[in-house]
């Protein structure tokens, strides 16, 4: 259960003060679909990376799961995104030197996880998504949606309650897009939350919920 | 986090990408190589000196003419000079029970000739004693004869070199040379022992000690070589040879007493405070591997921004990522000191091909020093670019490709 209220979120563009999130109030149950749309600009970037705790507001309060993440410390926040929260880019954002195996183990790597059980779940998340026979390829010897397939496995490994994606088929073609989709529906139907920013329209119809912002306000919601 | 991850983690990093990690090794092992090997020629000339002191023969006195202390007491304004040491000085220390060997020395030089060869050379007046208290060995022939020190004798031995010189490959034994207006028969040739500390044992006549007063019209004696009977009597025979020396100089204390230990110790300790200076003079250069590191680190660190946005959005708190940062730029001063003392054992190895004599060895410190060095300065000159590093906001670090 995520619960956002009065959420403000301003930046400092040269000497002008814009506002990126005029005080939204948002309530997502777990296990909801929920797509996130508007024009560039919005304020829908700023409220994924609020959900994700990657960005603080400056005024409102946001309870994940009933607990008050406003006034978390760095490390408390960032214990949180490692358990509970998942996220998928538009670019993919796989470390170029290591391996799609090496990329998944990463966050398990992190969490000081035993080397044999993260052994285990790189391999049975490989072979979940389809990426068995490309284990020790680096990301430039994989194709954009293989990439965001690893990236996907990279982000659900740790067990996430919430999967964040931004514009995650932003970057790939039709096919690949519809099969990394698919692979992020699938996980939403095991009761994973899925928030979803996309420009795409079409991919928007898809979430069983759709938001809808404009100059930082929620606009529509249904 | 566990320490292998980060130790794995770090060195991939840093081996990821090659050029930077191959110049910031190369300044690292520079300055490294540097410090070990300089420490390395330090130790080797305190060694060099050391060995030359110790080949003058164990148990060493040395008795001076003068004295080169002050004991109190009223200015000399009298201007007493000291008195010369004479061979019944010398001879009288023979009276002592700590005292086996005394061997009188009477030092100059002139020029030595056989058929049409002349040359200069250092003579060495002494006893027969002189053969031990220097350790000397014999090529051809045998030592001065035992003879009365106040008289001379025609007869010499020769220096290894000078025998070369004097009569090329011909037999020496048995023919005679001139020193200055004397003719001296040769009766010994000493074996190539090198070099002793201020007199090239290789390039000298040794004749008896009244000859050499003789030639060069003196009574006194240049100093007087007195081996004590062990290593335990040395402060015994210093208090014997002063209170002889006294008695025979109406009472005045005008000789100085230098023993092998004390000089061994002095030029121990210069050699040492100078093999540190140098050592210290090259970790400057490791000082400017780490600002190499530093910039190298801070390239890095704009370079991999959404790495560590990724990092953080996967969980990595700033800490950790500190953590990370300071662990390669440590792993990279590691390496670069591992390939610096390679760099020493190479350049080590081909000195001691063009120097054979010269004894080298690198001292254990220096290798825990460079590469302690090493790595505290990595990791220091690390400390500004990982602060920055886990400083990124993750969202503006992975707002970019």
């Amino acid at each position: 259960m995520i619960s956002l209220s009065k959420i403000r979120r301003e930046f400092q563009v040269g000497d002008e003060q814009v506002l990126a999130l005029r005080d939204v109030d948002l309530t997502i149950k777990t296990g909801e679909y929920v797509s996130i749309m508007g024009p560039s600009g919005s304020g829908k970037s700023t409220l994924l990376n609020i959900i994700g705790l990657l960005d603080r507001p400056d005024k409102g309060s946001y309870l994940l799961e009933e607990e008050d993440m406003t006034d978390l410390d760095d490390r408390q926040q960032a214990e949180l995104r490692r358990h509970k929260i998942g996220f998928v880019f538009q670019f993919f954002h796989l470390v170029p030197r290591m391996t799609a195996a090496d990329n998944i183990e990463l966050p398990m790597m992190l969490s000081g996880l035993e080397p044999k059980e993260r052994k285990d779940r790189v391999h049975a998340a490989l072979a979940s998504f389809g990426l068995s026979n490309r284990a020790n390829h680096r990301p430039d010897q994989l194709s954009g949606g293989q990439r965001q397939r690893v990236a996907i496995a990279r982000a659900t490994i740790m067990e996430p309650h919430i999967l964040l994606a931004d514009e995650p088929t932003g970057n790939l073609d039709r096919v690949s897009g519809q099969e990394v989709i698919d692979i992020i529906e699938a996980l939403n139907q095991k009761n994973i939350t899925l928030i979803m920013v996309t420009h795409d329209p079409e991919l928007g119809r898809r979430a069983g919920r759709r938001i809808n912002m404009l100059d930082g306000r929620i606009d529509s919601d249904g | 986090m566990k320490i292998t991850d980060i130790t794995k983690f770090a060195f991939r990093a840093a081996t990821g990408y090659p050029t930077r990690t191959l110049l910031m090794l190369l300044a690292m092992a520079i300055g490294v190589g540097s410090v070990v090997l300089l420490s390395t020629l330090g130790d080797g000339a305190r060694r060099y000196v050391i060995g030359q002191f110790s080949s003058l023969g164990t148990n060493l006195l040395i008795v001076l003419p003068g004295r080169s202390e002050t004991v109190g007491g009223p200015p000399p304004l009298l201007g007493i000079t000291p008195r010369d040491l004479t061979i019944a000085d010398a001879m009288a220390l023979h009276r002592s029970s700590a005292i086996r060997y005394v061997a009188p020395i009477a030092v100059g030089a002139a020029p030595v000739s056989r058929g049409g060869r002349t040359r200069e050379v250092t003579i060495l007046g002494s006893t027969p004693q002189l053969y031990q208290v220097r350790q000397l060995t014999m090529d051809k022939g045998r030592f001065l004869p035992e003879i009365d020190p106040s008289r001379g004798a025609p007869v010499c031995v020769l220096g290894h070199e000078t025998k070369r010189e004097l009569f090329g490959n011909d037999q020496a034994v048995g023919e005679l040379i001139r020193i200055g207006d004397w003719r001296f028969r040769v009766i010994g040739v000493l074996s190539a022992k090198g070099e002793s500390i201020g007199l090239d044992i290789a390039d000298i006549v040794i004749v008896p000690v009244a000859s050499a007063q003789s030639i060069f019209n003196t009574t006194s004696l240049f100093r007087i070589m007195v081996e004590a009977v062990n290593r335990d009597a040395i402060p015994r025979a210093k208090k014997h040879i002063a209170r002889i020396i006294r008695e025979r100089h109406d009472g005045d204390d005008d000789i100085t007493i230098i023993s092998q230990d004390a000089v061994l110790a002095t030029f121990d300790k210069i050699f040492t405070a100078l093999t540190l200076t140098v050592a210290s003079i090259a970790s400057i250069s490791l000082a400017v591997a780490g600002i190499l590191i530093m910039n190298v680190m801070l390239i890095a660190v704009s370079q991999r921004r959404s790495e560590v946005g990724l990092l953080k959005a996967v969980g990595a708190p700033a800490g950790q990522i500190l953590l990370l940062f300071l662990a390669e730029s440590a792993v990279l001063s590691a390496i670069g000191a591992v390939f610096g003392l390679i760099l020493a054992a190479i350049a080590t190895f081909i000195l001691s091909r063009v120097f054979p004599d010269f004894p080298l060895a690198t001292p254990l410190w220096s290798l825990w020093a460079g590469v302690g060095v090493a790595v505290v300065t990595g990791v220091l000159f690390g400390v500004m670019p990982a602060r920055r590093a886990a400083r990124l906001d993750p969202v503006q670090s992975l707002s970019r490709r």
